[in-house]
């Protein structure tokens, strides 16, 4: 056998459960269609922590979403990736459903989500007063937090891949044929065990395999990014109250000081449909209003949608759906907060069944990417007398260095496209939105990629961002 | 008699001119609101230039393109022509401003001139 | 900490005039810093000709122009630093940069020019419907891969915005070799020269639709098609009205957007018209010694009064720093009325003013054949026909101090339709 364990996927479900068993001494591959991971459902959300109010008692998203919240503050100080407790609100509007508000309340309760309080409007109006005027009252949830769901990933995708997990990318899962012992994926790769967390298309691994079907209905989430010069908008997350006239919207700061406003929901056909829409956006936007008036949305740097991979059985299907196969689907929402919970479970069912070792010389660590605001004057004196590249300006918007893209391209799991660079090292997510430091980071993946710059690409094979150089197609007849 | 409808360029108005023109010679000019539509009318009927601007690779230098310009406005119609020729053109550094770096382009006895300053590569 | 008698931030063509009007006035302890690798800022992009017919009386493309100035800078053998990116200004005028051989340093200015330019408005702030494929760039960022690093961002282009940059980028794409389909243009007129419009669009039959915006990007990895539609008086989207353009690019000219993070970290007031300082008639912001001009100041049509205007800042920065500026004794605001929407400086102080005040104004929309009309009090002093004011083309007027008493209470400068 090639592996102990394929994993099918490198979002952040996939890359937890890699994380976990580089703990072990099992040969473990990871198996990507994309060239990087965190480019599906993961790159796209709404970057929460959840308390773990929201899911219903007795569900696995009940019980992953507070374990993995619990484990969030440790892994973001060992593995360095942004991370902020910063308490949510949940606004309710109407005095008619303050009943909603107790539920929810109660439902935390029966969760085991710490610290939960019923705050009437002078509380709510004291912690932001930028919200409306008419709340009534809101759920505070204290423990609900904000991360980088670009850092998380690949903080367990590299320390998975420093401890010896082996990274396949541009691979698209096509066959899964079952062998003596174990699996056959393509036809190439053969593994005692298989793991599927392949996001919105985990329905078609798992139904080639299992006679008992499952399916994943992509729905889709659209959002709008304000400029950092909002940030002080609000510093909680404010969730609206769902009633029966739907689920609301949420308005958000990021970890990196932004505001984002979304998600509707919307069912697609298509699991590529991650477009935006003039409807979708109309109505966040208008939503959004009602939490806080007067948004500035003249400051958007950005709109985007991304996937839910939504189960159709309404719970996250974690099992050993086959034997040796073992399905980490469904995972939608709170699927980011529970990542480490269903990393250490997932690990667990396939440790239960191989009876692994500890691995030698495990790595514990992991460092983030230099954020040069972050160091003090003397701190980032040094590093520029030890590598020049950290006094290099490239991103101005974000105060992105040379050095901190060139580590990001050397990683690994490295960077390969300017949206992965992006992601890491936040160069071009800035308000000009890379019109600046495109060309200047493409110059620098060149040189450190070996690769001429029409092979430079924005996310993936297919999205060359140069098409040739200067008079090399003059076609005009006179 | 042939008719040209043009727009004015010498200033925001934009005029729209209408120019006749009568065995290649100008008979009139009109819808212009001053002199210098009339003057740019005839001009761009009987014998409109423009300037080419471009760029051409650098060899040895400390950036890999410098940018170019024809040294006078040429007839309109050979701009093309003047941008394939200089599609084969390259230069060494250091390059000087007013370096002559294609001589009588598409044969309009216009020469191509470069318009920046490029040092050698210190490398 | 290191001391300047003035910084200027910014190496660009505003940046180069200040500090050589600096140091002709009699200022000789100045530093610019340029955050790129050589100075000239966008002009060196701008390959185009057209630049310093005001200047020099002879049409310079955009590195000819910078180069006049960047001689100037070095004959009088006025320090800059390149690769350098300020950091921070405090409104004590500290300043904190950065570059790969000096590390992080602080000085200490007794005054800074702020002249760091604009930057453009980018895709993500326009929202366009559809997905984020490689292919979508600002003009300004596929005039630098073009002009300065060779290289195509496409093929097959249709661009959104008939700004300058826009249409100049239509036909330098064009001469090196791309297909560019169409422009549209939003509002129902072109921010863009004439001259630009015949020579850029028409020479190439390259059509300019007015009142058109683009309603969906197709392509999820590359642009592959662009839909273009109508739009009504509110600018919406008429359905039924789309076309749709298999291309690989779009190119977006769609504003540009004064840089000032830096100075709001100072505590500088930007006006929320111009995006820029509000400034006085010393070009000086609200804090005493911080000076502005160019771009950053309010976003010019021409950089001949680009150059003009940090002129003007570089030798009231030398006033300050050598001898102080006389002391402001009544700050006269500059009110706007008709279509005028903002004028620079937006305040005159009579003791400070020059014999001879120019006042920079844009209009916010077109209006042909009206007046401008300036009022000190209630009493009419300019009273000017205009042939035609359009949004793109900056207007001044020439305010003389013999109009100004102390006892002076507002100036008015106005349009009036014909």
């Amino acid at each position: 056998m090639d592996y102990d364990v394929l994993i099918i996927g490198g979002g952040v479900t996939g890359t937890a459960i890699a994380y976990e068993l580089a703990k072990t001494d099992l040969n473990v591959a990871l198996i990507e269609k994309e060239e990087d991971v965190c480019e599906g459902t993961t790159k796209a959300n709404s970057a929460i922590v959840h308390a773990g109010f929201d899911a219903k008692p007795g569900t696995l998203k009940a019980k992953l979403n507070v374990e993995g919240a619990k484990l969030m503050p440790e892994l973001a100080k060992l593995l360095d990736f942004d991370y902020k407790n910063n308490g949510a609100l949940v606004l309710c509007f109407d005095e008619e459903h303050r009943p909603g508000v107790v539920e929810l309340y109660e439902r935390g309760l029966a969760n085991g989500v710490e610290g939960l309080q019923i705050l009437e409007k002078e509380q709510v109006k004291a912690l932001e007063p930028n919200v409306s005027d008419e709340v009534v009252c809101a759920l505070y949830a204290p423990t609900s937090s904000i991360v980088c769901p670009f850092g998380l990933t690949y903080a367990f995708a590299e320390n998975a891949a420093d401890n010896g997990v082996q990274f396949i990318f541009n691979e698209p899962v096509e066959t899964i044929e079952k062998i003596d012992g174990g699996w056959k994926v393509n036809d190439k790769y053969t593994t005692k065990t298989i793991v599927n967390a392949a996001g919105v298309y985990a329905d078609g691994i798992h139904n080639d395999v299992c006679p008992e079907k499952i399916q994943i209905i992509p729905r889709r989430g659209e959002y709008t990014l304000l400029d950092r010069s909002t940030g002080n908008m609000c510093s909680h997350t404010l969730f609206q109250l769902p009633t029966k006239a739907g689920k609301g919207v949420l308005i958000t700061p990021t970890v990196h000081g932004n505001i984002m406003i979304g998600p509707n929901a919307q069912e697609v056909e298509n699991k590529e449909n991650t477009n935006t829409t003039p409807e979708g956006q109309a109505e966040i936007r208008q939503k959004a209003l009602k939490t806080i008036p007067n948004i500035p949305f003249n400051k958007t740097i950005r709109t985007f949608s991304g996937l839910r991979a939504t189960p159709a059985n309404g719970d996250f299907v974690i099992a050993e759906s086959a034997d040796g196969f073992f399905d980490a689907a469904g995972i939608e929402s709170p699927g980011l907060s529970s990542a480490p919970a269903i990393g250490k479970m997932v690990a667990g069912m396939i440790e239960e069944k191989l009876k692994p070792g500890k691995r030698e010389n495990y790595k514990a660590d992991r460092k983030g990417f230099v954020n040069v605001k972050k160091l003090s004057k003397e701190e980032w004196e040094k590093l520029i007398e030890k590598d020049p590249d950290y006094g290099t300006i490239v991103c101005r918007c974000e105060t992105v260095t040379a050095g901190s893209i060139k580590d990001a391209l050397t990683r690994s799991v490295p960077a390969v496209s300017l949206d992965g660079i992006k992601r890491r090292t936040r160069a071009g997510m800035g308000r000009c939105q890379s019109g600046f430091c495109a060309p200047r980071s493409m110059a620098i993946m060149s040189e450190v990629m070996n690769i001429p710059m029409e092979e430079i690409r924005l996310s993936n094979q297919k999205s060359k961002l140069i098409t040739g150089k200067v008079k090399e197609d003059l076609k005009h007849g006179n | 008699m042939e008719t040209r409808e043009l727009i004015c360029i010498n200033c925001p108005m934009g005029c729209n001119l209408t120019v006749q023109i009568e065995e290649g010679e100008v008979v009139s000019v009109t819808g212009n609101t001053c002199p210098r539509g009339k003057t740019y009318g005839i001009s761009e009927v009987t014998h409109p230039v423009r300037m080419v601007t471009s760029i051409i690779p650098v060899e040895n230098g400390e950036i890999p393109m410098v940018s170019c310009k024809t040294a006078v406005p040429v007839d309109k119609n050979k701009m093309f022509e003047i941008i394939e020729a200089l599609a084969k053109v390259s230069v060494k550094a250091p390059v000087h401003i007013g370096d002559v770096v294609l001589a009588d382009a598409a044969q309009t006895g216009v020469d191509v001139i470069a318009t920046k300053e490029v040092a050698a590569s210190s490398l | 900490m290191e001391t300047k008698q003035l910084v200027i931030i910014g190496g660009g063509p505003a940046g180069l005039a200040a500090a050589v009007a600096a140091k002709k006035a009699g200022l000789d302890d100045i530093l610019i810093l340029e955050r790129d690798t050589q100075l000239g800022g966008i002009l060196n992009q701008c390959i185009h000709n057209g630049f310093g017919l005001h200047t020099f009386k002879e049409e310079l493309t955009g590195p000819e122009y910078a180069q006049r100035f960047i001689d100037q800078v070095e004959e009088l053998g006025i320090p800059y630093e390149l690769n350098s990116m300020v950091l921070n200004i405090s409104k004590d005028k500290a300043i904190e940069y950065v570059n790969k051989d000096e590390g992080v340093k602080d000085i200490q200015a007794d005054a800074i020019i702020l002249a760091m330019g604009c930057r453009e408005r980018p895709a993500g702030a326009l929202s366009i419907p559809g997905y984020r494929p490689a292919g979508v760039y600002s003009a300004g960022t596929a005039q630098k891969l073009v002009n300065i690093d060779g290289y195509m961002p496409g093929k097959e282009v249709v661009i959104l915005g008939s700004g300058d940059i826009g249409l100049i980028m239509a036909r330098r794409m064009t001469f090196e070799g791309a297909h560019v389909h169409t422009v549209a243009e939003l509002m129902p007129f072109s921010g863009g020269l004439k001259r630009n419009i015949v020579q850029c669009l028409q020479d190439f039959d390259i059509p300019l639709e007015l009142s058109h915006t683009v309603t969906n990007i197709k392509g999820k990895e590359r642009v592959e098609s662009i839909t273009i539609a109508e739009v009504d008086e509110n600018r919406k989207p008429i359905p039924g009205t789309e076309v749709e353009y298999p291309c690989d690019t779009l190119l977006l000219s769609c504003g540009l957007i004064p840089e000032n993070e830096l100075s709001q970290e100072a505590g500088v007031e930007l006006s929320k018209i111009t995006n820029g300082p509000v400034v006085n008639e010393s070009l000086e912001t609200n804090i005493e010694g911080i000076f502005a001009c160019g771009n950053v100041l309010h976003v010019h049509d021409l950089v001949d009064f680009v150059s003009q205007e940090a002129a003007k800042a570089g030798e009231k920065a030398a006033k300050y720093v050598l001898e102080g500026l006389a002391e402001s004794t009544n700050e006269i605001p500059i009110e706007t009325g008709g279509l005028v929407r903002y004028t620079v400086p937006f305040t005159v102080d009579p003791e400070r003013m020059d014999d001879n005040q120019v006042v920079r104004f844009r209009v916010g929309n077109v209006l042909k054949g009206g007046f401008v009309n300036v009022y000190v009090d209630d009493e009419r002093k300019i009273h000017r026909k205009k042939m035609i004011m359009a949004p793109g083309e900056m207007e001044d007027i020439i305010l003389k101090k013999e109009w100004i008493t102390p006892n002076t209470k507002c100036i008015r400068v106005e349009t009036e339709e014909a």
